[in-house]
């Protein structure tokens, strides 16, 4: 099995300072392990990109990984906001952060442009809304057969795209169910792909339509159980819709902030990774 | 029964959801009223969430809108692209059912900023799935708790399209689909007049005045000539309401003490891989 490394090596070794990152998972399969390890090894200047950031991305700006946020929804679901996004948008705390922000539909297209090696987008959409405005990446054209006004966002090619499914087979092709997001698409669009998987299985199993990643799109497979909490892996472990909860007051305080991050993911270390 | 004001504008949101129809759903009250339309009067209402489920029949009321409850109890689940192109785009969604942190006198959303975008006072979480679901399903439904700062003369910033500035603005924008059809609040209902297109108020909850909603709206709001009376919430809507509540909260462990919960995860064991 090529393709099979620690996380801290697929980390160390295939992303670099100042990269554009994409960690996609709708609500489910968030990678928060992979993000984790991208701070404790200190990645700077990093152009973040995710739908929402959620939790994973607050902890990431918080920590001073984040030069640029490509986002569509910015806020801790089912809670309220993000803090640590906040302060840096609001405060330009820890430092100013530039933000390139789409609506979910475009972020998609984006995803799904340049994983069909396209240079932009189409959609329907922001007509009337102020994003246009505020966003130099969102523009309109005029349909060429039809004369609608259409509207155009560039093609999203991250160097690395990071995500985590349930599997693995040995020979690193990736099986993933449930909600499956953007991650097919996401996975295309981007140069390098690592993926952290709860299991490593001898047969996949996967129906012939299954969203399966083939080992040979995949640079990197990690076997990180867990790799997705306090989100969730379908068929493995629940959100921790507690810690959800529980986040929105170690956020709101930076220094219970960095305390936190500190005792939680600065002072751990990431042993666990296939090989 | 005695209903809460925030019950009551949950009851007649459900209300509006007819049998069958096609709903995109928002998190959080949208949801709760679509459910509540589900097991009362809708039991065929289609519930789609941006999440890609579609047709789904959640026993408790997710948390977030990627719940895996609500990739269990759905007919499909499809990828987020494919939520958006073929089936919102592709004009498969008759309902829209949104909420926002400011509605304002033409119906237009703001889920961005509270102040200047480049500077904002309060940054909020942004447009996510809403502009285009406020663009391309067939109507759209928002609910919103009643205040001033809420319901304003205009919204600090357009993330969905309302009627713009009101008459023919919005279909001048060139935007196809419906709109706003009402603005559900804990007070009242509001829908755009025909010609203006400047939310009037159609609809008063049971013990809410006129001078109270005056009060609580950020505009010099009008009453329509054939003002209606909301009708009480029923037995088998509070019921059912409050019982999908309680099994939510069991479920989700709300009532549950945080502080114990935030000693655990700040216990290094609990995150350390080993």
């Amino acid at each position: 099995m090529s393709n099979l490394l620690t996380l801290s090596d697929a980390i160390r070794i295939h992303l670099h300072h100042g990269d554009c990152v994409a960690l996609e998972g709708f609500t489910h399969l968030i990678p928060f392990a992979a993000g984790h390890e991208i701070i404790r090894q200190e990645k700077r200047d990093l152009t973040l990109v995710r739908m929402t950031p959620d939790v994973i991305f607050d902890q990431m700006i918080g920590m001073g990984c984040a030069k640029r946020l490509v986002f569509s929804w910015g806020g801790n679901p089912g809670v309220g906001s993000l803090h640590r996004l906040r302060d840096a948008v609001e405060k330009h705390f820890p430092h100013p952060i530039e933000i390139d922000e789409r609506s979910h539909a475009a972020m998609t297209v984006s995803y799904t442009a340049a994983a069909a090696g396209l240079p932009c987008g189409l959609m329907r959409g922001f007509l009337g809304s102020d994003l246009a405005q505020h966003n130099p990446n969102i523009k309109f054209i005029d349909c060429p057969f039809t004369g609608e006004r259409l509207a155009a966002v560039p093609a999203i090619r991250p160097d690395v795209a990071i995500i985590h499914a349930q599997r693995a087979d040995r020979a690193g092709n990736v099986h993933l169910w449930g909600i499956i997001g953007v991650q097919k698409e996401i996975a295309l669009a981007a140069k390098k792909v690592l993926v952290t998987v709860e299991e490593i299985v001898d047969d996949l199993e996967a129906p012939s339509n299954a969203c399966v990643l083939p080992a040979w799109v995949v640079t990197a497979v990690c076997h990180v159980p867990g790799g997705a909490a306090p989100s969730y892996a379908h068929g493995y472990y629940d959100r921790d819709n507690r810690f959800y909860q529980a986040w929105d007051e170690v956020s709101r305080d930076r220094d219970t902030f960095q305390r936190w991050m500190r005792d939680n993911v600065m002072d751990t270390v990431s042993v666990r990774g296939g090989a | 029964m005695v209903a809460t004001p925030s019950e009551v504008m949950t009851v007649v949101a459900a209300r509006m959801l007819q049998e069958g129809t096609v709903c995109f759903v928002g998190i959080g009250i949208p949801s709760k009223a679509a459910n509540l339309a589900r097991l009362t009067h809708a039991p065929n209402a289609v519930l789609i969430y941006e999440s890609g489920t579609i047709g789904t029949r959640p026993t408790v009321l997710p948390l977030s809108i990627g719940d895996g409850e609500l990739a269990v109890t759905a007919d499909t689940v499809v990828s987020t692209s494919e939520i958006f192109s073929y089936w919102l785009q592709g004009g498969r969604v008759e309902v829209g059912f949104l909420g926002a942190a400011q509605v304002d006198r033409y119906a237009n959303l703001n889920s961005t900023v509270i102040g200047n975008y480049q500077a904002p006072k309060v940054r909020l979480p942004g447009a996510g799935g809403a502009p285009e679901i406020a663009a391309q399903a067939k109507e759209t439904l928002i609910i919103i708790n009643h205040d001033r700062r809420k319901l304003v003369e205009k919204v600090d910033f357009i993330t969905s399209a309302g009627y713009l500035d009101g008459g023919d603005s919005r279909e001048r924008a060139g935007l196809k689909a419906g709109g706003p059809t009402a603005v559900i609040t804990d007070l009242c209902v509001l829908r755009p007049e025909s010609q203006t297109r400047e939310l009037v108020v159609t609809q008063l909850h049971p013990g809410v005045t006129r001078e109270r909603v005056a009060e609580a709206t950020g505009w010099d709001v009008r009453f329509a000539k054939d003002l209606s009376q909301t009708q009480v919430p029923s037995d088998l809507e509070l019921s059912t309401l409050r019982e999908l509540e309680r099994q939510t909260a069991l479920a989700h462990s709300i009532d549950a003490e945080d502080k114990t919960h935030l000693n655990r995860i700040d216990s290094k064991t609990e995150v350390t891989r080993p």
